[in-house]
């Protein structure tokens, strides 16, 4: 091992231990009071850890869903599985259990700033919810298989792989939205509080009721422990003896599926006058159309506006002046949004040597690649925008500014930081250029202060608006050249 | 745009000239391409072998404005591509080894989009199309999308896409690595067609026996060198091997570097 490498290592293991004691003391703010909750508790603790564990486990669902239907539909190895000796369904089995294994594993990490600060807190008797969170990985695993080979079955495997990733991403907002629009109807705020409210307290099954066992497990009680990790065993092996067997068939009818005929309906079969940079716009739509695991990433940022919309509308109504939270939102969310778009655009070109190769101006193709992008962010917030200013004037034109600066700022630091990968990495860009990563969510959050500052009418707005432009300032230091990208010449 | 009054060059044999290269020279951690001086005469198949290495790719990449160069001129259909890189595009095509197109058009689509990237007129470029797609056999998946298509299909998609605006020079590196015999035969029936009709093609390829068959001049590389350059006979009688291009080509190899 070099010595710069023991250095980076170091400096790797020092970020993770700084990383790791700021996500504990977090976790410390959120759960700390609940560290001395006993296991013959109130309803209305009983009400909040339930809560917090369907919470937790909608968004383990909608991972799941989305590894099974990454599992049928990209099976890498599917060739070497069909033509080894091994059965089929032994080898599917353990792929089911291995995804299962693989969510609770994550479920655990993620939980596990929580859980530790109980423990630390509470005791050690906090340190069952692990087998609690490994129970709901199952359950959610067991779900996630039976929901996607019934959408299979009903709907055939075309239209199966849209609906299991839309589903995916809906359940993983929908738990949480839905708590939020509670809250902004009860309460005018966007907190937790409607879990401890009096009405839901009062309509909630007895203390007794098998609805609170995993409630309970996660305080402690051993015997409901039992019985929910026996369930979520049970719903796990069944769902492997049901469905692991007729697995390989699906997996082969869907590895089928990208050879889609497109039917022209409505549209002619000529081709149409365009220009170069209309014709690579028009390309970037096509393809972002067409991919349904996109679409359902760009539904789940429109789904998450979906408090700030009602929140809105509540202001509205009432005319309480609150735009400083709703504003940041929209802006950052923008942010977020552009720079995964202006990632698939420059840097999943699947095709970098025939646009580098085409007849037309560098210029032209990076000014048609951002005009792709700031398109596709106009269109999806344009009508909260409209809403916004039709509320109120300033904090409309404020959220506007603020979609469109936050969201070029991203395509900014995704053009000067391009990396050569192709769509099908669009994953794992975050894993491909940290610093594309760690830039854009910088200069988004730095945007969305300035611009709930701007709405607030506080003049400290030119501070978080001068840390955006360092920041791009600073990647266009550091990044390459703009226009190189597209010609060498 | 291409200027239809900047004509090509003119050798002295009053040959046109597709492709002139002048002290073309880049490295990297070593010199992968050495003051390379190349000439390509418009209307011929022109054939660049070499060992692994040999600095062909580069070569190639650093015409079509892939790679910039460290120093040297290059001349496309008399037109200078370092000082006027659109116009120099405008004519000529390019084809990796690996298809590059887009999973989720169709071929059709792919078409479309190509010739309004080269500002075609739509319907010359529709009826290019429907040609192309019916010679390479992609009639019948002209709209199916290419994610489901086998690399060979990709290929003459990739192809057909290079075509479509009807290039005066068309420039392919390695086209025939990894795809079927039958697909393979319907690329090379393509690209003879294209020469007949006028056009340039310059292609890297491993296969000695397709170089040997189809091309009209060779030209061996090796390490970021031209050592050497003829016809199939002209090569022969340089070494005295007339049995194939492979004797003819690992005994020029094997010699210590010199200039063509």
């Amino acid at each position: 091992m070099t010595v710069g490498h023991r250095r980076s290592m170091r400096n790797v293991a020092i970020a993770l231990i700084i990383f790791g004691g700021f996500i504990h003391l977090v976790s410390y703010s959120m759960v700390g009071r609940y560290a001395g909750a006993r296991i013959g508790p109130d309803t209305a603790t009983l009400v909040v850890v339930t809560g917090f564990i369907l919470l937790s486990w909608s968004l383990l669902l909608s991972q799941a869903m989305e590894t099974v239907t990454r599992v049928f539909y990209s099976p890498s190895d599917l060739d070497l599985i069909l033509t080894s000796p091994l059965s089929p369904r032994k080898i599917f089995s353990v792929r089911i259990g291995r995804i299962a294994v693989e969510v609770a594993l994550l479920a655990m990490l993620m939980a596990a700033p929580f859980i530790d600060v109980l423990a630390v807190l509470g005791g050690a008797r906090w340190l069952v919810a692990y087998g609690v969170v490994a129970a709901m990985g199952a359950v959610a695993t067991a779900l996630a298989v039976a929901l996607t080979v019934a959408l299979f079955r009903t709907i055939g495997a075309r239209r199966a792989r849209l609906i299991a990733q839309i589903v995916a991403a809906v359940v993983g907002a929908a738990f949480v939205i839905g708590l939020q629009i509670a809250a902004i109807f009860s309460y005018g705020s966007l907190s937790l509080a409607p879990l401890q409210s009096a009405w839901l307290i009062a309509h909630v099954p007895n203390i007794g009721s098998p609805v609170w066992w995993p409630a309970r497990a996660m305080l402690g009680d051993g015997t409901a422990l039992l019985v929910v990790a026996a369930i979520s065993i049970g719903l796990l092996g069944a769902a492997i003896l049901i469905f692991a067997g007729r697995f390989g068939d699906h997996v082969v009818a869907a590895a089928g599926v990208s050879r889609t005929v497109v039917r022209h309906r409505r549209w002619p079969k000529t081709f149409r006058r365009r220009s170069a940079s209309r014709v690579l716009r028009q390309k970037e739509w096509t393809l972002l159309a067409r991919d349904p695991w996109l679409m359902s990433q760009t539904l789940m940022q429109i789904l998450y506006l979906l408090p700030a919309a009602l929140f809105l509308w509540r202001i509205f109504q009432s005319r309480i002046d609150a735009y400083v939270l709703v504003v940041p939102m929209v802006v950052m969310a923008a942010g977020h949004l552009g720079g995964g778009l202006a990632w698939l655009s420059i840097s999943g070109e699947d095709a970098p040597d025939l646009i580098a190769t085409a007849p037309i101006s560098a210029r032209r193709i990076v000014w048609a690649k951002i005009a792709a992008v700031m398109g596709v962010i106009a269109f999806i917030f344009a009508p909260m925008v409209a809403l916004l200013a039709f509320a109120s004037v300033r904090p409309g034109l404020v959220a506007g500014v603020g979609v469109l600066v936050a969201a070029a700022s991203a395509t900014l630091i995704q053009l000067y930081l391009r990396t050569q990968a192709g769509r099908s990495q669009f994953r794992h860009r975050h894993v491909s250029s940290r610093l594309a990563t760690y830039a854009e969510a910088s200069s988004s959050i730095a945007w969305a202060m300035a611009a709930a500052l701007a709405a607030a009418g506080i003049w400290l707005v030119l501070f978080p608006a001068i840390i955006a432009i360092s920041i791009l300032c600073g990647v266009r230091l550091i990044g390459q050249p703009v226009i190189q990208a597209y010609s060498a010449h | 745009m291409y200027s239809p009054t900047s004509g090509p060059m003119m050798s002295q044999n009053k040959r046109p000239i597709a492709l002139a290269t002048r002290g073309l020279t880049k490295s990297f951690e070593r010199p992968a391409v050495d003051a390379l001086d190349l000439t390509v005469y418009g209307g011929e198949f022109y054939a660049l072998v070499g060992p692994n290495g040999a600095g062909k790719t580069t070569t190639l990449r650093m015409v079509v404005g892939l790679l910039r160069a460290d120093a040297g001129s290059i001349t496309i259909d008399g037109i200078d591509a370092l000082a006027n890189p659109v116009a120099a595009k405008q004519v000529t095509a390019w084809l990796s080894d690996e298809p590059m197109i887009y999973d989720r058009l169709t071929p059709f689509e792919y078409l479309e989009f190509v010739g309004g990237l080269w500002g075609i007129d739509s319907s010359i470029a529709e009826a290019r199309a429907r040609e192309l797609l019916g010679w390479l056999g992609l009639k019948p998946h002209a709209h199916e999308r290419c994610g489901g298509f086998s690399r060979g299909m990709k290929q003459k998609v990739a192809l057909a896409g290079a075509l479509v605006h009807d290039p005066r020079l068309i420039i392919l590196d390695e086209p025939l690595s990894g795809i079927d015999a039958g697909t393979a035969r319907q690329v090379k029936n393509v690209l003879r067609e294209r020469v007949a009709a006028g056009g340039t093609v310059i292609m890297t390829t491993h296969i000695l026996e397709v170089a040997e068959r189809m091309a009209d001049r060779i030209g061996i590389l090796a390490h970021g060198r031209l050592i050497a350059e003829g016809t199939l006979d002209e090569l022969h009688r340089r070494t005295g091997k007339a049995a194939s291009l492979e004797d003819t080509f690992l005994t020029l190899v094997a010699e210590p570097v010199a200039v063509a």
